[in-house]
């Protein structure tokens, strides 16, 4: 290390410099955070935005996808996938649909997390529609079916047999309250 | 005199303590070929650990028993010799670079992503498990059920205290069982020692774990990521089924569902949902409402007496149907089944003094699910 | 302290002034030692009141079943005897030592920023008070550890968790005010010819420490900010439900946890580097590859936070990296513990109290290390995380590492600080039963957390009695034995046989070259170093 041949304040000022910059570090880490989870799928992260590519389907290879739905502890709604399981080519474009019901007499407003396993496939698994890109309002009482539609990239490491695709329903009626229908 | 006395009374204390259990001081083997290698792993890097410790603290006892001042030792002056320092920093290394083979070997066999033979989803509560069996149709709760007698030290302590469930997990032997791990609030980890098996559950992420165990039997954990007021009170049991005994289990689990739906068409009288509300309750409520019904205000606020409680027999199976956003409040609509509802309403109505008289028949608590829906 | 008081009957033959008089002067004094004094009593009573959280935790601990305190509470209990140690305890205490003792040992007048200085300290009770008060709220105070893993600690969190956060806030604006002062008086306030490379290693140590506070307080700060967004302003970073992430929390908070527990020991490696080759009247063995070592330690622990995530779920990659990296820290580590053998090979050591404390810091520290070494295999690490193995890892590195090297700093320059010796029976009466008990608390954790006890549990199984009964009878011990400590020091104040200028044969430095006490100004002149 050299020797100090700055003052003590142009030195104070330098590390205030950098204290400064080590609190803005610690917020950068949340991008920072996001850009690696997507870039290993860490966490069964995927992403946030619809899939643009396209691709051609591996008809040699069979890969199961099984869907689970978790419900948030304080969440009441009806929530599930109409099926459990499908079994589907790298590389085609599959779509399926979860049920979710409000059985209150309130309107409540969701979001949908998705989470894939195990999470070395999750940089191998593109949404290219989901409704976990958008909240969902429900009025009372009623049931929609929302789509998810996906690419399971042919460059899936060839241990992986099967992938989970878990949403996990939270209500954040109270964060963003739905916005009344007109005419109901 | 005093103090000795204590003493006595602290190691009689201990010995009796002693005579019911072991003193189990190292890692278990456990049941599974992960948990046994990883045990191994565990002894070999303990018994390296040792042996430097032996030479590191032997060289320092024998420095400071006979290089005293007091035995007219005169002090050397060396110091600084580069080839010592480099030997020092290249034989740890070297070791270190021997403990890193079993150990990158053993994580690649745990992060195995093989086809399984069986899914099993793991949701974490407050305070509680959830175990759904996929593509099965069978889901069901895990509480602990070490009676409140015993954790107040009113009775007896049991062998299992604190590591026994009301409904363990169960899994075939000798298969390949695939765990995906989840929470519905905040973080737990589900943890079984026998199988070496600890995974976070998070709130939105699935994590995946598996175990393959060979031998029947109960295996006991606990939840290990600090989760709340009960952390130390929801236990992981397992319980591992020869193939046909699982087969009989999970058909039993499924005609239990069909019983289940007879018991709610069917006539309750008062004592009857009295007494199944007694249970219910316990297991499912009393951890934060106490068994006392006094609750821990302000946080679980107390049923005897209460608005909610005493008040329009509605609002009261509103609340225990669809909890109370922003509180600890879970919604148990989807966590009990009709017959525990209208139990727990009608008891918790009906006790500690509370005494509106009426009561609710799963019936009811249908006609409400139908109207919800 | 009191002794320097005494001092101010000289003053009049000085040409410096002496310390005002009455309550102001420990308000408003920007004097290195009288500020160095506030912080060790300010860090000592926090040690007392989060060592008698340890007695309400090992209290309700010592038998099976909920005898004492509600769940509830015991949670609170475990978060702030945490929190208090690292950040109330530990952390003040270094920088006490720092404030007596780096100006006298590089021969500089006082810190380079003592008005700074002064308002660093006062943050402090400020911090502490906010944080100590919450308990008294309806809701209880912090009750999620003192790592505070989201969403525990925000969106379940008790009400006071917002006075939390301005605590944690104050006391990490006091640190890094601290860390800037003591890297500005290292740099810039040296004597001539004093170089770097001939500096005490305690001096070098903190300057290494003080950098590390400066990277690492910071990102703690931000990590707190964000938990005050998600809870008051509607932001997600933390939480699933608004598209953030609650694991995304815990490396923000292990990137600046684990460079923090470097800060708690690194200061009393330097300190042992001092006390070791005093007693074994014989130079350190290796200075430069300490400088060097330490270096590294420092440099490492910014690469090896995920390691206390294991579990949580990261790809193989992952695991490997940070299982790699932290196994190496293990290397500059052995480096130490072995310059400290040889310095002690062939001198002509005594044992006093500072030796006897520095001695149970390397063989306690080093234990601490090696299970250290086993928690940084992976796939070990999935049976002992988050049990009471940890926790006796965590405490093997933090008792006999960082407190036992502030003891033997303490009875080291005690005679300096006060200018009389201290009863070395009752010093050594004090660091057997410390080392005893802090031996009888620990060590059976070993076992219980590998048989499998959790962490963080107010009640356990019948298979974990017998172990917790002895921890406890060890912690009671180790807990009593502070209070001998406290009469220790202030019979030292008050009087004892008069210290020399240097009351230890071999030790070095210009610490010893003023008289004990150390008069209220000391190198007003800077000496000339050789």
């Amino acid at each position: 290390m050299r020797e100090s041949t700055l003052t003590i304040g142009q030195l104070t000022l330098r590390l205030c410099g950098v204290v400064v910059a080590m609190f803005a570090f610690g917020f950068a880490l949340v991008p920072i955070y996001d850009v690696m989870c997507q870039a290993f799928g860490i966490n069964g992260k995927t992403s946030a935005s619809a899939y643009q590519g396209a691709a051609e389907v591996d008809a040699s290879r069979e890969v199961k996808v099984q869907f689970v739905a978790t419900n948030a502890a304080d969440m009441v709604w009806g929530f599930e996938p109409v099926a459990a399981q499908l079994t589907v080519s790298p590389g085609s474009v599959q779509e399926m649909r979860f049920i979710a019901h409000n059985p209150t007499d309130k309107p409540m407003t969701a979001q949908a997390i998705p989470s894939v396993s195990p999470s070395k496939a999750a940089a191998y698994f593109h949404k290219t529609e989901c409704f976990c890109f958008t909240q969902q309002v429900l009025q009372p009482g009623e049931r929609i079916e929302m789509p998810v539609r996906f690419i399971v990239d042919r460059d899936l490491p060839a241990d992986v047999h099967r992938l989970t695709l878990g949403y996990t329903l939270f209500d954040i009626t109270a964060r963003k309250p739905p916005v009344p229908v007109a005419g109901r | 005199m005093f103090r000795r006395s204590v003493l006595t009374g602290l190691l009689l204390l201990c010995a009796s303590l002693s005579a019911q259990a072991e003193w189990a001081v190292n890692m278990r083997p456990g049941v599974t070929e992960v948990s046994q290698n990883v045990f191994d792993l565990h002894m070999i890097i303990f018994w390296i650990c040792v042996v430097i410790g032996v030479v590191v603290f032997g060289v320092m006892f024998f420095s400071m028993l006979v290089h005293r001042r007091s035995t007219g030792q005169q002090p050397a002056h060396f110091h600084e010799s580069t080839t010592v320092e480099i030997l020092w920093t290249l034989v740890p290394l070297i070791i270190l670079v021997l403990m890193a083979i079993p150990a990158t070997k053993t994580l690649i066999d745990i992060y195995d992503a093989s086809e399984a033979d069986l899914d099993i989803q793991i949701t974490g509560y407050q305070w509680k498990w959830q175990y759904k069996y996929l593509g099965e149709d069978v889901e069901f709760f895990s509480n602990l059920s070490t009676p409140a007698a015993q954790i107040a030290n009113k009775d007896e302590k049991g062998e299992h205290y604190l590591l026994e469930v009301d409904e363990p997990l169960v899994i075939p032997a000798g298969k390949k069982v695939r765990f995906l791990i989840t929470s519905a609030d905040v973080i737990h980890a589900w943890w079984v020692p026998d199988l070496a098996v600890k995974k976070d559950a998070i709130p939105g992420f699935i994590n995946e774990s598996w175990t393959k165990v060979d031998k029947p039997g109960i295996y006991r954990g606990q939840c290990a990521e600090l989760c709340g007021k009960d952390h130390g009170f929801m236990p992981v049991v397992v319980e591992v089924k020869s193939q046909e005994d699982y087969a009989a289990w999970l058909d039993e689990k499924k005609q239990a569902a069909i019983a289940l739906r007879e018991l709610t068409s069917k006539e309750w009288s008062m004592e009857e949902l009295m007494a199944r509300g007694e249970k219910a309750y316990q297991g499912n409520c009393a951890a934060c409402h106490q068994p006392t019904g006094e609750g821990m205000p302000p946080l679980f606020p107390a049923l005897k007496g209460s608005p909610i409680a005493t008040g329009a027999i509605e609002g009261h199976l509103d609340i225990v149907f669809n909890g109370k956003p922003g509180t600890s409040m879970a919604a148990y609509g989807k966590q009990l089944s009709e017959v525990d509802i209208a139990a727990i309403i009608t008891y918790e109505r009906n006790a500690w003094g509370n005494a509106v008289g009426d009561m609710l028949t799963p019936q009811d608590v249908v006609k409400f699910k139908q109207a919800q829906e | 302290m009191s002794a320097v008081i005494d001092h101010t009957a000289h003053a009049g033959h000085d040409h410096h002034h002496g310390p005002a008089k009455g309550l102001m002067r420990w308000v408003l004094t920007t004097n290195h030692k009288d500020i160095g004094s506030m912080y060790l009593w300010f860090s000592f009573i926090m040690f007392l009141v989060g060592g008698s959280m340890a007695m309400v935790i090992r209290a309700e601990l010592f038998q099976p079943g909920m005898q004492i305190v509600e769940p509830e509470f015991f949670n609170q209990m475990t978060t702030m005897h945490g929190l208090i140690m690292v950040f109330g305890a530990v952390m003040p205490a270094f920088v006490g030592l720092a404030n007596w003792m780096i100006p006298l040992m590089i021969g500089a007048p006082d810190m380079a920023l003592p008005r700074m200085n002064n308002f660093s300290f006062w943050l402090l009770p400020a911090a502490f008070g906010i944080l100590l008060s919450t308990l008294f709220t309806e809701a209880g105070g912090p009750n999620f550890g003192w790592t505070f893993y989201a969403p525990l600690s925000t969106t379940y969190a008790p009400e006071s968790v917002t006075f939390f956060i301005f605590g944690v806030h104050l006391m990490g604006v006091s640190s890094i005010m601290g860390a800037i002062n003591v890297v500005a008086t290292i740099l810039n306030l040296r004597a001539p010819g004093m170089t770097l490379m001939k500096m005490p290693l305690f001096v070098w140590t903190w300057l290494i420490t003080a950098f590390l506070l400066i990277a690492v307080m910071p990102v703690l700060a931000g990590c707190v900010t964000m938990m005050l967004m998600d809870i008051h302003f509607g932001t997600s970073f933390f939480s699933a439900a608004g598209g953030g992430d609650p694991v995304l929390f815990q490396h923000v908070f292990w990137f600046f946890g684990h460079p923090e527990v470097y800060i708690m020991i690194l200061p009393a490696f330097g300190a042992v580097s001092a006390i070791i080759p005093a007693f074994a009247r014989k130079p350190l063995f290796g200075y430069t590859s300490m400088v060097y070592a330490t270096a590294s330690i420092a440099f490492l622990s910014f690469i090896v936070w995920a390691h206390h995530m294991f579990t949580v779920g990261i790809p193989l990659t992952g695991e490997l990296f940070f299982m790699y990296a932290t196994m190496l820290i293990a290397v500059p580590t052995g480096v130490k513990v072995f310059n400290w053998v040889s310095t002690m090979w062939r001198g002509s050591m005594t044992f006093e109290a500072p030796m006897l404390f520095a001695v149970a810091f390397v063989i306690l520290f080093t234990i601490g290390g090696f299970s250290g070494l086993m928690l940084a295999i992976a796939p070990a690490d999935f049976q002992y995380h988050d049990t009471y193995f940890v926790v006796a890892h965590f405490h093997y590195v933090l008792v006999p590492g960082a407190i036992f090297g502030i003891f033997a700093s303490a009875y080291f320059w005690l005679p300096k600080w006060t200018g009389h010796m201290y009863d070395e029976v009752l010093a050594k009466t004090h660091f057997w039963m410390s080392f005893i008990g802090m031996n009888l608390a620990f060590f059976p954790m070993h076992f219980v957390g590998l048989a499998g006890m959790p962490r963080r549990i107010p009640d356990y199984n019948l298979q974990f009695a017998d172990f917790n009964m002895i921890s406890s009878i060890g912690a009671f011990t180790f807990g009593a034995s502070q209070l001998l400590f406290l009469f220790i020091v202030i019979k030292c104040i008050r009087g004892g046989k008069p210290a020399p200028a240097k009351p230890w044969d071999g030790a070095e430095g210009l610490e010893w070259s003023v008289p004990s006490p150390a008069p209220y100004h000391t190198f007003s002149t800077p000496p000339e170093v050789k």
